[in-house]
């Protein structure tokens, strides 16, 4: 019965072929402005780190104040001073902790023809390496022991160890970093975690992967300067030393807390540290304090761009209107069918058989418009770039997942647009039918 | 007009059709209202002019390897002269910034030592006395710095300078008299006063994020060469060289010192490619709701072309009876265009309420602007011709109905 409710479908679809070629290019081009849009939101709303997510945490400490933090709905700055990184390094409340920047470094290659050259590069302690879960082609991160000396290790990234190694173990090779040597202790495999949870205020989500680690405490003794922001609220004075003692806030802070326990216990222990920061008279007001964890904190960072939130918006507003656009032309073209459904149900076919026919009609109009829908899907794919940035714009990819969901949202949209043109079908009284005719 | 009252009553036959149209009319209103919007509000702020000469304009991006952080002065120095001496090169700053870049840094400003909150927020731009020509801003008052006026300073001991130049914005909002030549200013916290020894016409701030919007024509130079490892080099070619001394300055870089790194993505650019760097999400923004409107208005066109075509078809019999009952061709032609006319307002005024309903909830979640009417009232305007349009080649049909018709059964 289906075969046969099928081919009645597709012949009334011949011959109206205007109609339907309208109806199905209506829901091919709203599909795919939504499923495109949708494609952009996915990437920049991914978690990034879904096995650790609720376990990895940042702490936010007021350390300047309500007249600042007034400016912003009464929430602390959304970096660290290094005075405060580094009294929660001392503490060690959690189970592993890293305070971490992006470092202002350039590679010079031992290839003397070879120009130097930049790549992305953090500094922070062992402990990262764990806590995020970065995976190592070679070798392994250096130890808290190397943390403590200052010493002269990097690991470096896949994509740099092809550059200057062709791929194969560096391990124990040196890389000269701004004018110095460093002993490479690992390699990492590729690790690029989309949006950037580990550092969203210096790179809003979006960034090239990291290629060269350094220990925390190397990088500040050399006085490394950040390559990302730096927010005071007052002039720090004069230089290097100064600005590390000052309220300035440039770095990030990590705590990796399994439990809630830990987390409710880790909540304490901060607003404990502030009132001791309040008591030593550096803080003159009451403890503001916060801890995120990673989704949380992306959503607090607004990671995923405007663009994209009111883009999948307004494509949604289009794919409602070609259903309604749906819902008219398929009435249209249901109720002029009126009198052969009269003779159908006259002849014996029950409401339940117009309904099914009718509704393989409409899947088949979705069919086909989910196949136009994935072509233009396909084009406005390779079209995100005009809008967003490059970084953004390479997450948005059409694989397998989002052409099962084109053509499942095409026809199940239609379907859903069939149902009151086809219970106005069933509604037809064949008696009346066969009279007026 | 007179078919008003019959209209209504055969409409009331036709509820679902005639729901579905306003529906959508509505629905396709309140999209392209804000869309369009969306659209002029980018292209306003695309369309804001920086201040440059921005023809003959290029820009290096530069950062010293294997030098002291803070201690780049004579690696500087070396390229200013390098860079000057070349034949296409009208002139060359070494600055920490410059507008549509991205980055750069902001301060407050205020007129009096003693307030505690800045009147005004304001890039810092830290260059010398070739900053002017190199940008080709215009002066408008006062005068620019003197070579005995720049100093070196490391970026973290900034000293605080006697004499500055300001954008007119600036100088408008710090002294809204017009009369800030030879005023003060005081940077950020700082105590010491800094004389505006001169006024530009334009100049905007690196940033073009909503952000900045606020303060996107207040700028401050100081006459301050900072001498930090990282520095931009903005170059100014002589007319029509600029082809030439794209090539030929990274060259001559590379060439006075390898130590260093121009980045290969984004190191070297005209300044026709920082514009369209700055700009890109918002050009690609307004071409997105441009494609959305003209496919969302295509869409409602043809639904309103089905259906009406639906109803003829269906009214074939009456149309013929009313023909030959004495109604003109016109007479028929007129009554699906008033048809449409009536279905189409009571789709633009719940579509407009809608629209501003959208607007509201966009302003709220997104910080978007208030629309204003006029949006409303053009797509208001375009989507009753749109209808009207759309109706014309059905109810064409319709009028050719001949009045045999009303003789036939089926």
């Amino acid at each position: 019965m289906f075969a046969y409710y099928l081919q009645l479908g597709l012949r009334s679809l011949r011959k109206n072929p205007l109609l339907t070629l309208l109806m199905v290019l209506a829901i091919g081009c709203g599909v795919a402005a939504s499923m495109t849009t949708y494609s952009v939101f996915r990437a920049t709303s991914n978690n990034p780190i879904p096995q650790k997510s609720s376990q990895l945490y940042v702490p936010q400490i007021d350390n300047w104040g309500p007249d600042s933090s007034k400016d912003n709905k009464g929430e602390p700055p959304n970096a660290m001073t290094y005075t405060d990184a580094i009294n929660l390094m001392r503490d060690k409340r959690a189970k592993r902790q890293t305070a971490l920047y992006p470092t202002a470094i350039s590679i010079v290659p031992a290839d003397a023809s070879m120009l130097p050259f930049r790549e992305t590069s953090y500094g922070w302690y062992a402990d990262a390496f764990g806590m995020f879960d970065v995976p190592f082609q070679y070798g392994q991160g250096w130890t808290a022991g190397e943390d403590e000396s200052h010493a002269s290790v990097a690991v470096i990234g896949k994509a740099l160890n092809e550059k200057l190694f062709n791929g194969g173990n560096s391990v124990g090779k040196n890389i000269n970093l701004n004018g110095r040597d460093y002993r490479i202790v690992g390699v990492a495999d590729k690790w690029n975690p989309e949006p950037v949870f580990y550092d969203v205020t210096n790179t809003n989500g979006f960034d090239d992967p990291i290629q060269v680690f350094i220990p925390f405490t190397r990088a500040v003794e050399l006085k490394t300067p950040t390559s990302g922001n730096n927010n005071c609220n007052h002039d720090p004075g004069k230089g290097w030393d100064e600005w590390i003692r000052s309220e300035c806030v440039w770095l990030g802070f990590w705590a990796e807390l399994p439990t809630k326990a830990e987390a409710d216990a880790y909540r304490q222990y901060l607003n404990g540290y502030s009132a001791e920061q309040q008591r030593a008279g550096r803080f003159r007001w009451a403890p503001n304090t916060r801890l995120r964890n990673v989704v949380e904190w992306l959503d607090y960072q607004k990671v995923v761009p405007q663009e994209a939130k009111v883009s999948l918006m307004v494509s949604l507003g289009f794919l409602l209107i070609c259903l309604v656009n749906t819902v008219g032309l398929l009435l249209a073209k249901f109720m002029r069918r009126s009198s052969e459904i009269g003779v159908r149900r006259a002849l014996g076919a029950t409401r339940k058989e117009i309904y099914i026919q009718f509704l393989i009609e409409a899947a088949a109009i979705g069919l086909a418009g989910g196949v136009v829908g994935l072509l233009l899907t396909g084009l406005g794919v390779m079209g995100v770039s005009l809008v967003f940035e490059p970084d953004i714009a390479k997450l948005a990819t059409l694989d397998v997942s989002l052409v099962l969901l084109t053509v499942l949202v095409a026809i199940l949209a239609t379907v859903l647009a069939a149902f009151y043109p086809t219970w106005r079908a069933a509604q037809v009284q064949p008696a009346w039918q066969l009279k007026s005719n | 007009m007179l078919q008003i009252k019959p209209i209504l009553a055969a409409l009331k036959r036709h509820k679902a059709g005639t729901v579905l149209i306003a529906l959508q009319i509505a629905l396709t209103l309140a999209i392209v209202c804000n869309a369009l919007f969306i659209i002029s509000q980018r292209l306003d702020r695309v369309h804001r002019p920086t201040g440059l000469v921005e023809s003959d304009l290029m820009a290096i991006q530069n950062r010293f390897v294997g030098t002291e952080e803070n201690n780049a002065a004579p690696l500087i120095k070396a390229d200013l002269v390098a860079l000057r001496q070349l034949p296409g090169v009208q002139d060359v700053v070494a600055i920490n910034s410059y507008p549509l870049r991205g980055g750069g840094w902001s301060t407050g400003v205020r007129t009096d030592v003693d307030a505690k909150d800045s009147k005004a927020h304001t890039t810092q731009y830290f260059g010398d006395e070739h900053t002017l020509a190199s940008m080709g801003v215009r002066l408008v008052e006062g005068r620019n710095f003197r070579s005995d006026e720049i100093v070196e300073a490391d970026p973290q001991a900034i000293p605080d300078p006697a004499a500055i130049i300001v954008s007119k914005a600036l100088a408008d909002k710090m002294y809204p008299d017009g009369h800030a030549l030879g005023k003060t200013l005081y940077i950020g916290d700082s105590k010491k006063p800094s004389t505006i020894v001169g006024i530009v016409e334009r100049l905007q701030v690196p940033w073009n994020g909503t952000w900045s919007d606020s303060f996107y024509e207040n700028s401050l130079i100081q006459p301050v060469q900072l001498t930090s490892a990282f520095t931009n080099y903005l170059i100014r070619a002589k007319p029509g060289q600029l082809g030439d001394v794209l090539k030929a300055a990274p060259a001559a870089l590379v060439k006075v010192n390898r130590m260093r790194v121009i980045p290969s993505d984004r190191g070297v650019r005209t300044f026709a490619e920082v514009r369209e760097h700055a700009y890109k999400g918002d050009r690609g923004m307004a071409i997105l709701m441009g494609v959305v409107c003209l496919v969302l208005l295509g869409i409602t066109a043809a639904g309103i072309v089905g259906l009406t075509s639906f109803w003829v078809g269906q009214r074939r019999k009456q149309i013929g009876v009313r023909r030959a009952l004495g109604a003109t061709k016109h007479d028929i032609l007129s009554y699906f265009l008033t048809e449409n006319l009536l279905i189409g307002v009571a789709g633009v005024v719940i579509g407009a309420l809608l629209a501003i309903a959208m607007n509201l909830w966009l302003v709220t979640q997104y910080e978007m602007a208030r629309l204003s009417v006029p949006y409303v009232l053009v797509g208001v305007a375009a989507l009753l011709l749109l209808g009207q349009g759309a109706t014309l080649a059905p109810a064409m049909r319709a009028s050719r109905v001949s009045p045999v018709e009303a003789t036939r059964s089926v």
